[in-house]
């Protein structure tokens, strides 16, 4: 759900996301002069009003609040952001949807242009390039009056917030991939359970292949297939990158397993080759194959199409269970901080959102509170067996700038590799030693700012 | 000296008006396009050699003077930049090779077609200028759908008239390429074909009839009167369809994703990744650079080419 969001996206909204790049200077520029007038207009509010709101005492205020909500989750989003002003007469939220793959080019430069916003969220792996970049700014004491406590958290999406001993996310939910599958192929085919591992998995193939579905498990050559590589590269007991930020180690015997494992599905004939961008969703909800790897965050979509799925933790194909996962985190960016009610206001809306995680589970998400996650509408919901597994998930580690370098590296290892271009012990090498380099100038440029 | 050419210029013109030379008056004419090319121009190419000679990274304060760095990493083959570059220079020369001779050829067919007289010719002319009023978003998702190698219609149809249906238009070579070549012909010849019809209808129909009378068939009329009268015409549109097509980046960012692997990335796409996307400006504007040198001098062989031509 990171960087290659706009090729998800694409099937999603298909004509809007991939108009995005015509249309990415008219948004830009809209929402440029789109929040300067309705500035002119919050100030223009501020006078007559006088009413208290309880928690927000300044003068009325508008927030710019970007976030990359395009998918089933922006409805709930915004549903939660109405209330939120009819709770806050005195701030109003300047909403700006960006799809996350421009997201995350745009943001920095509009707060840099002071034109960006003031609150937003963006994914966990995203929080220690933007804090090194100074785009946004600490929230330690946030955290501490919303009553954040590690306890609550997993460890892992609590300490990605820290970069430098300061906090610089707020929680909001986790999201991982998952394995979705069809009901009634399933059926059809005498599968009874989802697969748990690797057997399990074949297994199945085999059944689905006697039952006249010959290619049941379609393997994507572009986004998600790093997600996958990543997975099974920690359920077999690897790390893509040194803890301390220096080194690429995807390329170890454990990334080569995984990697040559998903190349084997394609090899084997379990998936058609070369599969087009967004091919093998759109083919998903056209019932056309029963075992798709996604995110969570596709639940409302794959809803909307009407076939009969289910979902399941990814089956453990290593010796151990993994799987890939991001989480939103709320931020305040340094341009907030030039206004000390705006700030105050910024606050009070990450407090508000932060507490109703539980309607933002709607939105195909878990929630990044253990004491929320453990509702029973939490458990009920379809991403239950996710949330009930939440400490299998492993995410990317705080190093400034690594989003980047993976889409330079990694990806384009794992795409060569299911595609048949290179051999995978031969593509992680080559690009596991470009990673590092990269990663060494990296740590020189940010250690330097 | 100077006092007697002076003597002489006011014994020849009106008193007073020797001196003063134009005056503001062609400068004043000048300015609206002078402003915007020294704002939008020169301005900005001088800052971005600026940036070029800078570690540059517009979000962190610290932006280090590099010298030539930038582009010595261009040009030494173990910085991690120098096979992706020169791939995607790669990727931009192998498109630029072959979509330049089609967008000559193909738009020059269709002029002489639609400047011919037929019933419906408006609507014809119409027709094959319409793709060039799209935008590259609009071309590229309705290719990039139509091409899709499991669930487009150009697959589908190719099966049902017994071709092979399992091309993978977008994502294997050389399928990519004739995807990309052939959606941005199909896109951009009416463009072409236009000015191409702008230069038939200035040829003088007396050379036609003349050439007629003197037993010249079809083929030794186009060579001999079409092509030459042609020449200035097709100078132009050769130089702006080759610097067109070496900037070609929206087609192969969203039809192709630059797949297979980093094939069908361009340089231009690169470049913006690099600067846009991994922030490392200082390496994408000396890219830049570079870039803008190969066009000029490409620029200036396809002048000479023509230029020679004139003479012999």
């Amino acid at each position: 759900m990171n960087e290659p969001i706009h090729s998800s996206g694409v099937s999603r909204r298909a004509v809007l996301g991939l108009s995005g790049a015509a249309a990415a200077g008219l948004t830009l520029a809209a929402c440029g002069g789109g929040k300067s007038a309705s500035d002119a207009a919050g100030g223009a509010a501020a006078g007559p009003s006088t009413a208290f709101s309880g928690t927000y005492s300044g003068p009325a205020v508008t927030l710019s609040y970007w976030n990359g909500f395009t998918g089933g989750d922006g409805p709930f989003m915004t549903k939660m952001v109405q209330e939120f002003m009819k709770e806050n007469p005195k701030i109003t939220i300047k909403a700006n949807t960006v799809q996350w793959a421009q997201y995350y080019q745009r943001m920095p430069a509009a707060v840099t242009a002071g034109k960006g916003p003031d609150v937003g969220v963006m994914h966990l792996d995203q929080l220690a390039t933007n804090a090194a970049r100074k785009v946004i700014v600490p929230v330690d004491d946030l955290a501490k009056s919303l009553g954040l406590e590690e306890s609550d958290f997993t460890k892992q999406v609590w300490e990605a917030g820290i970069y430098q001993n300061a906090r610089y996310g707020i929680p909001l939910d986790v999201h991982s991939l998952a394995l979705f599958y069809n009901k009634d192929q399933m059926k059809k085919a005498g599968v009874d359970k989802p697969p748990t591992d690797n057997a399990s998995y074949m297994a199945a193939l085999e059944k689905f292949k006697s039952a006249g579905i010959a290619q049941p498990s379609w393997m994507p050559t572009k986004w998600p297939d790093h997600l996958m590589f990543l997975s099974l590269l920690w359920q077999n007991g690897g790390e893509p990158y040194s803890a301390d930020g220096t080194k690429a180690t995807f390329d170890s015997d454990a990334g080569v397993k995984a990697l040559t494992w998903m190349a084997d599905i394609v090899n084997k004939g379990y998936s058609p080759k070369n599969l087009g961008p967004d091919t093998e969703f759109v083919a998903f909800k056209n019932k056309k194959y029963p075992l798709h790897w996604n995110g969570i965050w596709q639940i409302n979509d794959i809803k909307d199409s009407g076939v009969p799925f289910g979902l399941s933790f990814i089956p453990q194909i290593g010796d151990r269970p993994a799987a890939w996962a991001n989480s939103h985190h709320f931020y305040i960016t340094r341009q907030a901080t030039q206004d000390d009610n705006k700030a105050q206001a910024s606050k009070v809306f990450i407090d508000w959102i932060s507490k109703k995680s539980a309607e933002w589970a709607g939105a195909g998400m878990v929630p990044a509170r253990k004491s929320v996650r453990e509702t029973e509408a939490v458990k009920n919901s379809i991403q239950g067996p996710i949330a009930a597994q939440i400490d299998d998930l492993h995410f990317l580690p705080p190093i400034p700038g690594v989003g980047d370098v993976q889409a330079q590296t990694l990806e384009l290892a794992v795409s060569d590799a299911i595609t048949g271009k290179r051999s995978p012990a031969d593509a992680l090498k080559t690009e596991a030693a470009k990673a590092s380099q990269l990663m060494e100038a990296n740590k020189k440029k940010f250690g330097a700012a | 000296m100077a006092a007697a050419v002076e003597l002489a210029d006011t014994d020849a013109r009106p008193p007073g008006r020797a001196r003063k030379g134009p005056g503001v008056a062609p400068w004043v004419f000048l300015a609206p396009y002078l402003v915007l090319f020294l704002g939008f121009v020169i301005a900005p190419a001088v800052y971005g050699f600026y940036i070029s000679l800078h570690d540059y990274d517009y979000t962190l304060p610290g932006k280090p003077f590099v010298g030539l760095d930038n582009y010595a990493k261009l040009f030494s083959s173990d910085s991690p930049l120098f096979s992706d570059f020169w791939d995607s220079m790669k990727a931009t020369g192998i498109f630029t090779l072959f979509s330049v001779p089609l967008l000559l050829a193909v738009p020059l067919a269709v002029a002489l077609l639609m400047n011919q007289k037929f019933r419906g010719r408006n609507l014809f002319r119409a027709v094959y200028f319409a793709p060039y009023v799209l935008g590259v978003a609009v071309v590229a998702v309705l290719w990039r759908f139509l091409l899709d190698s499991n669930i487009g219609l150009v697959n589908q149809y190719l099966g049902a008239i017994g071709l092979p249906d399992s091309i993978a238009w977008l994502n294997t070579t050389p399928a990519a390429w004739v995807s990309l070549v052939g959606v941005t012909v199909w896109w951009t010849l009416g463009f072409n074909a236009v000015i191409y019809l702008a230069g038939l209808q200035d040829i003088s129909p007396e050379l036609y009839e003349s050439a007629r009378v003197d037993g010249a068939n079809a083929w030794q009329r186009f060579w001999h009167v079409t092509i030459p009268g042609l020449r200035p015409v097709l100078s132009f549109v050769t130089m702006v369809t080759i610097i067109a097509s070496a900037n070609m980046f929206g087609q192969s960012y969203l039809m192709t994703q630059g797949a297979p692997g980093q094939e069908t990335r361009t340089a231009i796409y690169f470049i913006t990744d690099t600067g846009l996307r991994n922030y490392q400006m200082g390496d994408a504007a000396a890219m830049s650079y570079v870039l803008t040198v190969a066009l000029m001098l490409l620029s200036i062989a396809v002048f000479w080419l023509f230029r020679e031509k004139e003479t012999s």
